[in-house]
């Protein structure tokens, strides 16, 4: 019955993904139109900016979405956190570390379109959210204190990002490149970034799901899973390797975009109630549809102009969320 | 014990040692297979990590034995086989569903990646309604009141149908008639050979048990039958005398002592 669920969110979440995806194509900087109504310049042209520029970067938006979605899954139910996501342990800030030190190291910039340079920076933001989150857990003293927990993971975040900072005066030169990433942006995501992203999903998707059930004995607390005969030391070297490969490979590639990790997981759980696996999977495809949604807005809203989608989603996420916490504090039965 | 008795568990020597503190010393330790005992002492004596260690979940210097095996030989799975634990106040995460939660207890008994089979089904929903649980099963954990839930995490402990059953404070949040359930259910799997060893702070249950162990500051000060009147001699003495065990038509019960000294 649950696995119909699943498969029936699924669907629907994939449907409304490629209705945004479909929309999205025509959102251009001279406003909205449907694709086959442009008619101003040549076919040619026409083609290209729908296959070299729109498409991919909607694609990418997706992809990104869907990256952080899964990240955010997979830090909430290894940290018994609800409030567990990319952002809170400090791996998204290590991860723009990560890139800022590529950038200033390799010249890299986040238009950049080479599958190397892609490759290389998803690299660089992996290594340094796997950074990021082992100090956090070395300065919390492991995961079984949140309060400590989510306090080492604000002062890892701080840190890390004045010393981005630092790093980006000390190279002018980065400093528009770095500007537009610490926003968060999908503007400059092309189809080499894309591969990439849909690699690293793939690749997230599949030990996570592998790893799903250690998650779901881990909600019945530590020792519990552990008389169960979960393996959670490999457990969770796998799965802290899986958020950082997922939130690196998406920071690398659009920066820092908030909210997404932590409200795609809730969104689905206000729904459906579902073991780890449906989770893992329909986050994923949450995340997907919030951020493109929310790229679709960001280009559209204001005509002939472009917000940064990580504000769009900061200021939609923290709405969303203080929605949620008003609805889950009145239906909360005593 | 006669010597002959076949011992489910088996402690020698048993060291635990948290946050560089000597919590367990020395320990020695025989639960027979097939019996109830029950681990009863004053608050801080060390109980819920003797059960630990005894589960294997903690390390500890010294050994445990299962069934006369070292439990460092046994492998990770194999043990999850054999001894079912019921932690206290563990649950995480709340949106669990009650069958998704119970199915949890079948985790050693199914492949890593497979489905559950038809035999897994049948044990969750025979174990819901040993537990009177089974109505709930579409609801999830964080929809059910404190004795609830714990009723359906004995349910989660009993679907594994393991050998060794150690449960720390089963009867945390569950009123007396639900208590009384909880009895019943003991003295069933115990029929079935269960092996049920359990942390108790209701010393009028734990006089039910076979044989109970009583501690204080990490050491067991004595164990016996549960009948036994020095049982019940050590028993208000751990708890200065501020409780009296007396026969009642047939049973043992606890009364409060006003007379006992303070701590």
């Amino acid at each position: 019955m649950m696995r119909t669920a699943t498969t029936w969110w699924a669907v629907v979440l994939l449907l409304l993904s490629a209705l945004s995806l479909a929309s999205s194509l025509g959102a251009g900087s001279q406003g909205w139109e449907w694709p086959w109504q442009m008619q101003a310049v040549g076919d040619a042209v026409q083609a290209q900016i729908m296959w070299d520029i729109r498409l991919p970067r909607s694609l990418g938006a997706w992809l990104a979405g869907a990256l952080l979605g899964l990240s955010g899954a997979v830090a909430q139910g290894l940290f018994r956190n609800p409030l567990a996501d990319p952002y809170l342990l400090g791996s998204a800030s290590g991860a723009s570390l990560g890139v800022s030190a590529y950038m200033g190291a390799w010249g890299g910039s986040l238009t950049a379109t080479g599958l190397a340079t892609r490759f290389g920076m998803t690299g660089a933001a992996f290594a340094g959210a796997v950074l990021a989150v082992l100090l956090t857990l070395i300065l919390a003293r492991g995961v079984h204190q949140t309060l400590r927990l989510l306090l080492a993971g604000v002062v890892v975040g701080v840190v890390l990002g004045a010393v981005t900072s630092l790093a980006t005066l000390l190279h002018p030169e980065a400093l528009l490149a770095m500007q537009g990433f610490l926003l968060g942006s999908t503007a400059f995501v092309g189809w080499s970034a894309s591969a990439t992203m849909a690699l690293a999903l793939l690749l997230c998707m599949v030990l996570a799901l592998v790893m799903a059930r250690v998650l779901d004995a881990l909600a019945l607390g530590e020792s519990t899973a552990r008389s169960l005969g979960m393996p959670l030391g490999t457990a969770r070297v796998v799965l802290i390797a899986v958020l950082s490969l997922a939130t690196g490979a998406a920071v690398a590639q659009t920066g820092l975009i908030a909210f997404v990790g932590l409200a795609a997981p809730h969104a689905v759980r206000s729904r459906v109630h579902i073991t780890h696996a449906g989770l893992l999977f329909l986050s994923a495809l949450m995340g997907g549809l919030l951020l493109l949604a929310a790229d679709l807005l960001a280009r559209s809203a204001v005509p002939a102009q472009e917000l940064p989608v990580g504000v769009f989603t900061s200021v939609l996420g923290g709405v969303y969320l203080l929605w949620r916490m008003r609805v889950t504090h009145h239906g909360k039965h005593s | 014990m006669s010597s002959s008795q076949l011992l489910a568990i088996q402690a020698k020597d048993l060291c635990v040692s948290l946050g560089g503190r000597e919590v367990l010393h020395r320990m020695n330790l025989e639960v027979s297979a097939g019996q109830w005992t029950c681990v009863v002492g004053p608050n801080g004596a060390g109980k819920s990590t003797l059960l630990k260690a005894l589960a294997g979940l903690i390390s500890a210097q010294g050994q445990v034995h299962w069934l006369g095996v070292d439990v460092r030989q046994i492998e990770r799975r194999e043990r999850a086989r054999q001894l079912s634990w019921l932690g206290q106040g563990e649950v995480a995460m709340l949106d669990l569903r009650v069958c998704d939660a119970v199915m949890l207890g079948r985790l050693p008994h199914q492949d890593w990646l497979a489905a559950p089979r038809a035999h897994d089904h049948a044990m969750v929903q025979a174990a819901l309604e040993a537990t009177q649980a089974w109505a709930w099963r579409d609801r999830t954990l964080g929809e059910l009141s404190g004795g609830e839930r714990q009723r359906v995490l004995l349910a989660r402990a009993m679907a594994g149908n393991a050998a060794l059953m150690l449960m720390d404070e089963p009867l945390a949040n569950l009123d007396p008639p639900h208590q009384v359930d909880w009895l019943e259910q003991v003295h069933c799997l115990r029929a079935q050979g269960t092996t049920v060893v359990s942390v108790l702070h209701e010393i009028g249950m734990a006089l039910h048990a076979d044989r109970i162990v009583v501690m204080q500051s990490g050491r067991v000060v004595h164990a016996g039958a549960a009948s036994d009147a020095q049982t019940h001699h050590a028993i208000e003495l751990v708890f200065n005398e501020r409780v009296r065990i007396v026969p009642l038509q047939g049973q043992w019960v606890v009364l409060p002592n006003m007379q006992g000294n303070r701590a």
